[in-house]
């Protein structure tokens, strides 16, 4: 397990640096860079407790989808943000605050004091019998209950992805209407007696 | 003590022996990328009539070589308002990618390097990462025809990125296995005609198209698009760096093909029952791929970019996620006397 | 060393190589090439012309549009890799929980068809 153990530190020093460097970079193009570095990091810890599953999707949807919308986003908006930067130092007291706050909250939560759990069942989740990694493929395991046990989370997931979809295009379509649009359908079915008329001129006449 | 033989016993053994199968593969990739650069010129030279490439070596088979020794002696020109850090790493990151793809793709039984269990999200992971190297180019060189061009095939390979995922999963509902090597497996028995083609025949043309538009191949090429972007991305690079994206792309079109074969041509597997089984005969299978990207190199005319997307999003992503739902159902319902169904291996 | 963790150590061991290349190739070209910079050289290519404007410049929402759309059907595959990977255990009830699934997105794909998000242009 020395090599497990000695990848745990490395990932997690990488995670943490980058984290700090999301915020303390000074372009945000190269916060977002650093924030592609921590998912890379946080996937390479998943992996290292068996759940690779996670960590794929993680690299999937987070590293390949959702940093390609910020990506987009800081790219596109013409926010000084150098300037936004520069009262960084005003927000620090408030900011530790929420830090420590959520801190407080995780230890909490995790059972950290004893006599101080809020989660009464979590040591006893964590405690519980996994199934050894040899044995079932983490995705097979996830995928058995995901549709059947918690159909109503994977509902709900769908319903919440449903809004998404609407709100994006509620909040961005903007539909111009200066532009002209090709019709396929309309230019398949358009044919050679719609499209040219024949006309007999007579010589001398003109139409 | 016990420490140093456990590392130094078992853990440096087998790292010796993994990192040679590492360079091994790593190696026979990139000299063969020679010879494909070369072959994909030389058939579309064939196409126009031209000659191609013929003075270096015998038949201009050296022609690859002699370029990579022009790459490196070429000046690196750096644009003067580029990100610097950033315009080196986008083409580091298209050819880091494009390589480690290869890692979990199977070339015979067994003749894997990393025979992970969730082998497909690990290339779908590899891939959806490739944008990063076009976007980082692009932004980077502030210029703007790179960072045109690099909208444009952001918005290209994610769109794509969709329908080759459910195309994925159709073929994964008949293996019940997310591992190539059960896929590939899942297809023995009848030689070619127990192939994943037959079944999935509609999908095979789909990812096919798809994989052009992904690579950012003709005639789906717009981030390149000499006429009106001049090259896309690509235009402030030079030397090296330049070279690092033309073996990214190239290698990336390659593992589509390795990716079409074991999908849904049997991988190593012999068409007919009779010849054995081996690696020559994935390699067959890759390099007639591989003609059929460079003919359609050669002989489509470009795509428009509002058509591009229209037949991303309109025609095959209700396609592609119609035939998910319909391998499902031939599946769970024992259509076609479980025609769609492989499940005795894997799962 | 778990199995599990014996095939990832590969992985490691690519990315590794893979970022070796890149360096030494990057370098070779830095180290051996003649750089003779100017500042015609180095200025943005556009045809000749002087760039006047800068290069970053503020672009269609449409982009922005497609991204979205992007992330939440990667979502929607991303739900169909472990269902087509356990397919055989998730029996008939899984199977229609996933056609119930499919079905509320097909709804908003039909939305977005109909709002003309899909269009280009």
């Amino acid at each position: 397990m020395v090599i497990a153990t000695l990848a745990f530190y490395l990932f997690s020093a990488v995670a943490v640096a980058s984290a700090l460097m999301v915020v303390l970079s000074r372009n945000p193009v190269h916060s977002v860079l650093w924030l592609i570095l921590t998912f890379f990091s946080a996937a390479g810890l998943f992996v290292i407790l068996g759940a690779e599953f996670v960590a794929m999707l993680l690299v999937i949807v987070y590293v390949g989808a959702v940093m390609v919308l910020f990506l987009f986003v800081v790219m596109m908006m013409d926010v000084d943000f150098a300037e936004l930067k520069s009262g960084m130092s005003k927000y620090v007291r408030i900011g530790s605050l929420i830090g420590l706050v959520i801190l407080i909250e995780l230890l909490m939560a995790t059972g950290y004091w004893s006599g101080w759990i809020v989660a009464d069942m979590a040591p006893d989740m964590r405690a519980a019998v996994t199934p050894a990694l040899e044995e079932t493929q983490n995705t097979i395991a996830l995928g058995s209950i995901l549709y059947t046990q918690y159909v109503y989370l994977f509902q709900a997931a769908g319903l919440v992805l449903l809004v998404a979809m609407i709100g994006a295009i509620v909040l961005t379509m903007r539909h111009r209407k200066d532009v002209k649009r090709q019709s396929i359908v309309g230019q398949i079915y358009r044919d050679a007696d719609k499209a040219v008329e024949m006309i007999d001129v007579k010589p001398g006449q003109g139409l | 003590m016990e420490f140093m033989t456990d590392v130094f016993g078992f853990y440096f053994g087998t790292f010796l022996v993994i990192l040679g199968q590492s360079l091994l593969v790593i190696v026979l990739i990139l000299v063969a990328l020679a010879f494909l650069m070369y072959a994909d010129r030389k058939i579309w030279a064939a196409v126009q009539m031209r000659k191609g490439p013929n003075v270096v070596g015998v038949f201009g088979l050296l022609q690859s070589f002699a370029d990579f020794i022009k790459y490196i002696v070429k000046e690196v020109v750096v644009p003067a308002g580029a990100d610097k850090p950033v315009f080196f790493l986008a083409p580091m990151i298209t050819f880091i990618f494009a390589v480690v793809a290869w890692v979990v793709i199977p070339f015979d039984d067994g003749w894997v390097v990393s025979n992970l269990n969730v082998g497909v999200l690990y290339i779908f992971a590899i891939g959806s990462l490739e944008v990063y190297g076009v976007i980082m180019g692009g932004w980077a060189s502030n210029s703007k025809y790179p960072f045109l061009g690099a909208l444009r095939s952001t918005a290209q390979m994610i769109s794509y990125e969709v329908s080759i995922g459910f195309i994925i999963v159709g073929v994964l509902l008949s293996t019940g296995s997310l591992n190539f090597t059960a896929i590939v497996q899942a297809q023995s028995g009848y030689g070619a005609l127990s192939w994943y083609w037959l079944p999935h025949l509609p999908m095979v043309a789909l990812f096919f198209i798809s994989a052009l538009a992904e690579t950012n191949r003709p005639p789906f090429d717009l981030p390149e698009a000499e006429a009106e972007l001049v090259a896309g991305y690509q235009v402030e690079y030079s030397a090296t760096p330049f070279l690092l994206f033309m073996i990214g792309e190239l290698m990336a079109v390659v593992l589509m093909t390795a990716l079409i074969t074991i999908l849904f041509f049997g991988g190593w597997l012999s068409p007919v029952s009779w010849l054995p089984d081996g690696i020559h005969w994935f390699i067959l299978k890759m390099l007639f791929w591989f003609f059929m990207f460079a003919m359609a190199k050669a002989l489509v005319p470009r795509y428009r970019y509002d058509q591009l997307m229209r037949l991303g999003w309109k025609v095959f992503l209700p396609l592609s996620l119609g035939w998910v739902v319909f391998v499902a159902a031939a599946a769970q319902f024992e259509w076609f006397g479980g025609f769609y169904v492989r499940w005795a291996v894997g799962g | 060393m778990p199995d599990l963790l014996r095939e990832y150590l590969p992985i490691a061991i690519f990315f590794g190589l893979a970022i070796v290349l890149a360096i030494i190739l990057t370098l070779s070209a830095i180290i051996v090439a003649v750089r003779r910079p100017d500042p015609e050289k180095l200025s943005a290519y556009e045809c000749g012309f002087n760039a006047f404007d800068d290069a970053r410049m503020k672009f269609d929402v449409r982009f922005y549009l497609v991204a979205i759309l992007f992330i939440i059907f990667d979502l929607e595959v991303a739900f169909l890799f472990p269902w087509a990977a356990s397919f055989q255990h998730v029996g008939l009830f899984g199977f229609w929980s996933m056609m119930v699934f499919l079905a509320v997105l097909t709804i908003g794909f039909v939305y977005e068809w109909r709002k003309g998000a899909l269009e280009w242009a």
